[in-house]
């Protein structure tokens, strides 16, 4: 082919570029296209109408209270006692004093407690004109009311209720991060193994290894009462002993020429035998009030979890370390085609061998949060998790040849799983079902991965 | 075996010929392979098709073999018009293609693997006295001693080539296409394959051979077209092309000198190996000037390319030391190497040189990641900079630094990897077979930059199996023969292919 006809191969083809754009569009965000989808599908199906719960409830009543004709003479709150009431209460009360209305709060959920109450309004002509209650509550002070001569011209107010998605709720999103924040972190170290052609299986084990570890360590440093660095010091030998199986299982592959799918077999094995003698078989609970911090607490503004915080940052970090650094690249290189990457001077075992620790260490830490958000380390911990963790980085768009993938596909896979099994709780679909449906869209995200790939190659 | 060749006046007397393509024509999204095809094929005949890489050879057969099917244009088998949807009805039809990538199944047996698809069965059960008295015959007369039942995996790299070309003969081909078929196979491997493409000849099978050796061209074709930006240039019979006129047209201008040498005189000695060995392979020394190109010669298998990768630390020596500006080098791995600046430019691009899903620039940085990034973090700035300067010094053609490295034609991806290198400051550079699978416009090219890089200073160590090539640019021979240096060419100017073949073969 001559200079000129080379050159003008290069720009001319606008269809072409069109095309490879499309495909190219479609391989970079297909995926997240996929899950804002599910989101939306989600959001439409769980529609329904939300009763408003604590200060947001009683800031929605207040306003609908303002236009009342009666208001003015007094209004009578009643609450359960319990976080959400007390707070709607509470805040209710607040806002009529700043408006200057009268009213009084009744805290019980006893109805022979509130019918003595409102009798002894009653007897001292206090009758108030407007009941406000929260709305669960509501089809009980009604009962009580209307049994009440005395009370017949009162009115039971509630929250107004809304139109809006449960799916997409604040508290119902925090389920989906908090679901998917183990598998999520895991998944960061498979991406790795992947991209370096192999694979790891035995996360799901390491898992109830760390989660077992750590808590054997608290049980012997104090139990119950142990302290903040007794915690630490265990949570680290959780995640430590999972980062030797990888290094474990690294050397068996890189020394051994063992190949992936085998040595992480067997570990897998090895790691849940040692997990059930560790623990006697049994789950082991004496772990002290603080340790449940970092699998439910959250942070005091955002109300975001800190696990999940966790895995945003271990993200972002993975991401950098991939794309800008020199060990991110020599990973892509092993996996895209090892001897290459050897006869450029990497040192392709040692690289392995990393993939490897990385992936056990993060599976150690899984196990320690999982621990955490369960309170107790036992051996049935992260069953077949492995599946679920290979699966996200799969449907995320990493290649299991090895050589290409990226982290941010696989956070966006492990949401896609997670979105998927919440909104079939949400809506109600049998889990037999749910197994289904998930197997299908895993193979669902392969399929559209080899159709990319397939794609329109032309052959000269 | 006795060779016989139709002569070229019997061949165009018997009229219509076996296969006829008439002003094909076949275009994908965004490109023309084929512009007009005009090609044609004789009973007896073996006929090169020639070209550069993109020339559109590749899609014409494929258009014959009912791989692609044409836009416009007309196939005539036997003078009977045709129109294969797929390569099922092309086979069906006898047109068999032996591509460079073997279609056999390694783990399975010879015979398994001719019958593959077509097997004799009696309910169910396969024949396999049938199966073996039908293909023995055809195995002994392609000359291939060996039992049916040998499994694949056991066969050298010739041998499997031949069990395709007793597939193609048990289906009963009539037209045989070979696809490169030579560029795995050792110089008397290459004798014995053409032997029996006159054999096969002999009884009327014709023959499209497709080929960028141009001696192996005017050896055994008995026409030869031409194709250039998918359009057929020219077919003439073998004898009325001089190799020149036939490089001229693949590459559509005039060549002055096929192998341009100018170059300063090489200067002191500069590099050094001494009693190298490895397992089969040594002691072997010699010694390399400073600017000098020294071919290293010799059949496949003679222990070239060991010899390259035992100075490069890619397999472990035995013994032995290497010199380079009178320091000596530790070396037991590529990366020892690398840094103590030898480097090695594999024969197989594709798998020992290119991670061909990463980027051309990323391909560049790998072995350089080090030299422009600090804890371990990369400077993209001067990554890209430095990939830039490098691209335009020695014009290679990329689309922008994240094209794949697999869409680069092989001639590119030779300089992507020299650019690669010589960013490494590399002092020694081994290329292994330069110029294997590119065309001839890009094989120009490489002897120029190899030129240029031995004006610099360098060192330069070229493996060719190709004879011409090997006499046409180094300053002085090796002539490597199992595992050992048999010889040397001191001055390759005025030395013959039979010189060098004396010295190859015991």
């Amino acid at each position: 082919m001559t200079e000129e006809t080379k050159k003008s191969m290069q720009k001319k083809h606008p269809h072409q570029a069109a095309r490879s754009r499309w495909s190219k569009i479609l391989g970079d965000y297909g995926m997240l296209g996929v899950l804002l989808i599910l989101c939306l599908l989600f959001s439409v199906l769980t529609l329904r109408e939300q009763s408003p719960t604590g200060s947001n409830a009683a800031e929605k009543l207040m306003a609908s209270l303002k236009q009342h004709r009666t208001v003015s003479s007094g209004v009578l709150i009643v609450a359960r006692v319990n976080g959400e009431d007390s707070l709607f209460a509470n805040t209710l009360n607040r806002k009529l004093k700043e408006s200057s209305i009268p009213s009084r709060i009744i805290f019980s959920s006893e109805p022979s407690v509130l019918r003595d109450s409102l009798n002894q309004f009653a007897s001292r002509k206090e009758v108030p004109r407007i009941i406000a209650t929260s709305r669960s509550f509501s089809a009980v002070i009604g009962a009580i009311v209307t049994q009440l001569k005395d009370y017949q011209s009162s009115e039971i107010v509630t929250p107004p209720t809304y139109r809006w998605p449960t799916f997409l709720l604040a508290d119902n999103l925090r389920n989906v991060a908090n679901q998917i924040t183990v598998i999520a972190i895991i998944a960061i170290g498979m991406t790795i193994v992947i991209i370096t052609a192999g694979i790891d299986l035995s996360v799901g084990s390491l898992i109830a290894l760390s989660a077992v570890v750590t808590a054997w360590i608290v049980g012997h440093m104090g139990g119950a009462s142990a302290s903040t660095l007794a915690v630490l010091i265990a949570g680290l030998g959780g995640i430590l002993v999972c980062a030797a199986t990888g290094a474990f299982s690294g050397v068996m592959i890189t020394g051994f020429g063992i190949p992936p799918f085998i040595a992480t077999l067997s570990m897998m094995q090895v790691a849940a035998g040692f997990a059930y003698i560790i623990s006697q078989g049994k789950p082991i609970y004496q772990l002290p009030e603080g340790f449940i911090l970092l699998g439910r607490g959250a942070d005091p503004l955002f109300n975001i979890p800190y696990a999940v915080i966790l895995m945003i940052v271990l993200y972002v970090l993975a991401h950098i370390v991939m794309t800008r650094t020199t060990i991110g690249r020599y990973i892509y290189a092993v996996g895209g085609n090892p001897e290459a990457a050897r006869l450029s001077g990497i040192r392709v075992k040692l690289i392995l061998f990393w993939a490897y620790v990385i992936c056990g260490l993060l599976a150690g830490l899984g196990g320690v949060i999982m621990a955490s958000q369960l309170k107790s380390g036992a051996p049935t911990y992260g069953l077949t998790y492995e599946l679920y963790v290979i699966a996200a980085v799969v449907v995320g768009g990493t290649s299991l040849m090895g050589g290409e993938g990226r982290i941010s596909g696989t956070l966006i896979g492990a949401f896609i799983i997670a979105v998927i099994q919440n909104g079939m709780n949400l809506t109600n679909v049998e889990s037999y079902t749910q197994k289904v449906v998930l197997g299908g869209v895993i193979l669902a995200a392969v399929l559209l991965d080899r159709l990319k790939q397939r794609g329109f190659r032309i052959s000269g | 075996m006795t060779v016989s060749r139709p002569d070229n006046g019997r061949a165009e007397e018997t009229g219509r010929p076996l296969v006829r393509m008439t002003a094909v024509r076949k275009a994908f999204p965004g490109v023309q392979a084929v512009g007009n095809g005009e090609f044609d094929l004789r009973r007896g005949e073996i006929h090169a098709l020639v070209g550069e890489n993109g020339a559109g050879k590749s899609t014409l057969i494929k258009i014959l073999t009912g791989v692609h099917q044409p836009d416009r244009g007309t196939i005539e088998i036997d003078g009977q018009p045709i129109d294969f949807r797929s390569p099922i009805e092309a086979r069906r039809a006898g047109i068999s293609a032996i591509h460079q990538e073997f279609t056999l199944v390694p783990a399975m047996t010879v015979r398994a693997n001719l019958f593959l698809g077509r097997e004799r069965t009696h309910r169910g059960i396969i024949d396999n006295n049938f199966e073996r008295t039908q293909c023995q015959p055809v195995l002994n007369r392609l000359g291939l001693s060996i039992d049916s039942d040998t499994l694949v995996s056991e066969l050298t790299v010739a041998q499997q080539q031949l069990v395709e070309v007793a597939r193609a003969l048990l289906s009963d081909c009539r037209v045989l296409v070979m696809d490169e078929p030579t560029a795995a196979l050792a110089p008397r491997e290459v004798e014995a394959l053409f032997e029996i493409l006159r054999e096969i000849t002999g009884r009327g099978i014709g023959v499209i051979f497709i080929s960028h050796r141009l001696d192996e061209i005017f050896e055994i074709g008995d026409r030869i077209t031409v194709m250039r930006d998918g359009f057929t240039i020219d077919t003439r019979s073998s004898q009325n092309y001089t190799r020149r006129q036939l490089i001229e047209q693949m590459v559509g201008r005039s060549l002055e000198d096929e192998f341009p040498r100018h170059r300063p005189a090489p200067k002191d000695i500069c590099f050094v190996v001494r009693n190298l060995a490895g397992p089969g392979l040594g002691p072997i020394s010699f010694a390399v000037k400073r600017g000098e190109v020294l071919g290293l010669a010799g059949l496949m298998g003679a222990g070239r390319t060991e010899l390259a990768r035992l100075i490069f630390g890619a397999d472990p020596a035995i013994s032995g030391e290497v010199e380079l500006d009178g320091r000596r080098l530790s070396i037991s791995s590529p990366r020892d190497a690398i840094r103590s600046g030898i480097c090695l430019l594999t024969e197989d691009r594709k798998r020992q040189g290119l991670v061909l899903g990463a980027s051309v620039e990323e391909n560049f940085a790998l072995p350089n990641l080090r030299s422009w990034s600090r804890f371990g973090w990369i400077n993209k700035k001067k990554e890209r900079s430095r990939f830039a300067g490098r691209v335009a010094a020695l014009s290679i053609r990329v689309t922008g630094p994240d094209q794949p490295a697999e869409h680069l034609s092989g001639g590119n991806q030779q300089k992507l990897l020299v650019a690669r290198w010589l960013e490494t400051d590399s002092k020694v550079i081994i290329f292994d077979e330069p110029t294997r699978g590119i065309d001839v416009g890009a094989k120009y090219e490489t002897y120029l930059l190899i030129n240029e890089l031995a004006a610099q200073g360098k060192v330069i160590i070229v493996i060719s199996s190709e004879l011409p090539e090997v006499l046409g640019i180094s300053d002085r021979i090796l002539v490597m023969r199992e595992g050992e240096i048999s010889g040397e060419i001191s001055d390759p100017k005025t030395a013959k292919h039979e010189d060098v073949m004396a010295l190859a073969v015991s």
